[in-house]
């Protein structure tokens, strides 16, 4: 048990719930601020990014599949701020008009362009391939401490890790900054805070937490993290303190239930084959946001009344 | 020369004659910001006096809070210079504290009423330091300044419009400034809050501390200020309230939008 374990689960377990952190973690402050769509809008866009970088390339290797992803995030941004200006939309819809026609561009551009010999399809774009992400050298729990076998972790796993951990720190250093810009913009101006760059920097954070994301497991997964936990977060408890934990700990359970639910759920049921380990994961998260609708301790809205 | 705002502001005679630098707690010149190609405040000049109380006054989208918020750099200016103590607003940020409209935030925010206070500590903390037991009983006396002392540990959207606007006072005291920027303190408050507020100002006033209100209520106007900033885009009148608040500067500021009745029964400064 304990070897069949860590080779065919352990890392992908890790993958689902590093990615699921990194993006739960700056959902609190975009779902705050009314941009939980910025989120949605990331994970889509990278897709035509990540199919320009292997045309250009013709590999599918790390670091240009990253910066095709940022290019076409970096564009997406450039496209909202434009269409909400020129077209004097309002930016839900500029932001709604960008993403899928960025989108709907990569999956035509996939389709025209000859990517039969690699892994690279609108599947692998929507869920990933977390249940391949397998570490073949590892025997059991010893290979943690065994530096061939270690050689040997799907190379998605440092990636990921990196990100999260540099999500968390960054949520941890600017956790004032972020606290008084989300919650009054104005005042935070008055105090001389660097208003723009805070929001920037957020963006730009759940870019990079998205784009790090989408390689191992998927937009689905991404989509789903940066809203499901936190709303189901702030449905737990009225602090933000409280809330950001318990958004973690929604994202880890989402990554591990949802992972394990894949792989032997549907033989429980007396089915066949695993489902994919993405859609579960995200379908977990949104269950546990829905049992909080209807469960969680501070799911009315407690201004309502105050209101009169 | 086409007549926009920039090309407007730079010509306009009244932004020529300017006062000498000023060390009032704020002083603006020639201040115009847009929101598109309309101004909505052009070329204002004011000088906001200390250890007095000043009502900015003016009908609706006359562009009260946006001096304010111009003057802070919440809203970007398109031209004019802010001071305050005599420094450029930037360097006088720890000396000025500034309320924001109440409905100007979302109070479903997840976060409780001292929390709310203590972000008026952030110059004392900033980023990574500690609050420490000093810097949060200074933030409790500041809510028991404002008669909200028992309501530490409440969630702000438990709050009535009233008491949100006590806590946004609280937190303005917590930063222990000298000049008080604040929009609107009196908007939908009951009447308690206003005369908790109004003592709160007074007492500010009375430390020699500068206190300046876009204000709404022309009726309290005499008794609550000592000196009002009447605007309609371009500045109309300043002064003491003895001798600015005119019935003729009021007809100006209001473009007899006033019936004459309201103005009979405002206990106005005798035309000078």
């Amino acid at each position: 048990m304990g070897s069949e374990f860590v080779m065919f689960s352990l890392t992908p377990m890790l993958i689902g719930v590093f990615a699921s952190v990194a993006c739960a973690l700056p959902g609190n402050f975009l779902i705050l601020r009314r941009q939980a769509l910025i989120g949605d809008a990331i994970s889509h866009v990278v897709l035509p990014g990540i199919v320009v970088a292997f045309l250009l390339t013709g590999v599918v290797a790390a670091l240009p599949m990253l910066l095709g992803a940022a290019g076409a995030a970096v564009l997406a941004v450039i496209l909202i701020e434009a269409i909400k200006r020129l077209g004097r939309i309002e930016p839900g819809a500029a932001m709604g008009v960008t993403f899928t026609t960025l989108f709907a561009g990569g999956v035509l551009l996939l389709e025209q362009s000859d990517t039969s010999s690699v892994h690279l399809d609108v599947e692998h774009a929507l869920m990933g391939n977390l249940e391949s992400l397998v570490w073949l050298r590892a025997t059991d729990w010893s290979s943690l401490m065994d530096p061939w076998a270690l050689a040997g972790l799907p190379e998605e796993l440092p990636r990921i890790a990196v990100v999260c951990f540099a999500v968390i720190l960054l949520t941890l250093v600017f956790w004032r900054w972020l606290k008084i810009s989300t919650f009054d913009e104005g005042f935070a101006q008055a105090l001389g805070l660097p208003v723009g760059m805070i929001g920037m920097g957020l963006v730009i954070t759940a870019a990079v937490a998205a784009v790090a994301a989408f390689d191992a497991v998927g937009s689905i997964i991404v989509i789903a993290m940066f809203i499901c936990p936190p709303a189901a977060a702030r449905l737990m408890t009225n602090g933000l303190e409280r809330q950001v934990l318990w958004s973690v700990l929604f994202a880890v359970v989402s990554a591990v239930a949802g992972y394990v639910l894949a792989g032997y759920g549907p033989l429980w049921l007396g089915a066949e084959d695993a489902v994919s380990a993405a859609g579960m994961i995200a379908t977990v998260s949104g269950a546990i946001l829905a049992l909080a609708c209807l469960f969680g301790p501070h799911r009315s809205r407690v201004g309502a009344q105050a209101e009169a | 020369m086409t007549d926009t705002p920039v090309t407007l502001a730079a010509t306009d005679g009244r932004a020529a004659r300017l006062p000498q630098k000023s060390d009032a707690p704020l002083a603006l010149r020639g201040l115009t910001v847009s929101y598109g190609e309309k101004p909505a405040i052009f070329s204002v000049d004011a000088t906001f006096p200390a250890a007095q109380m000043t009502a900015i006054i003016g009908p609706n989208g006359a562009g009260k809070s946006t001096l304010l918020k111009a003057a802070l750099g919440v809203i970007p200016r398109l031209s004019g210079e802010v001071t305050s103590f005599g420094e450029p607003i930037d360097t006088a940020r720890a000396r000025i504290a500034y309320v924001p409209q109440r409905a100007s935030v979302d109070w479903d925010f997840p976060t409780t009423v001292i929390d709310v206070v203590m972000m008026g500590l952030y110059r004392q903390v900033g980023l990574l330091g500690r609050f420490t037991g000093r810097l949060k009983s200074r933030a409790l006396a500041c809510l028991d300044r404002v008669g909200m002392g028992g309501f530490a540990d409440r969630q702000i959207g438990q709050l009535s419009g009233g008491q949100q606007q006590r806590v946004f006072l609280a937190r303005a005291l917590a930063q222990d400034a000298d000049l008080y920027l604040l929009d609107e303190p009196f908007a939908g408050v009951d009447a308690a809050t206003e005369r908790a507020i109004i003592e709160v100002l007074k007492s500010l006033k009375a430390e020699g501390k500068a206190v300046v209100c876009v204000h709404h209520d022309l009726a309290t106007v005499r008794d609550y200020f000592d000196h009002v900033f009447m605007i309609n885009v371009r500045k109309i009148a300043e002064g003491p309230v003895d001798t600015t608040f005119t019935s003729e500067a009021l007809n100006a500021t209001y473009g007899g939008r006033l019936a004459a009745t309201h103005i009979d029964q405002l206990r106005l400064a005798e035309g000078a």
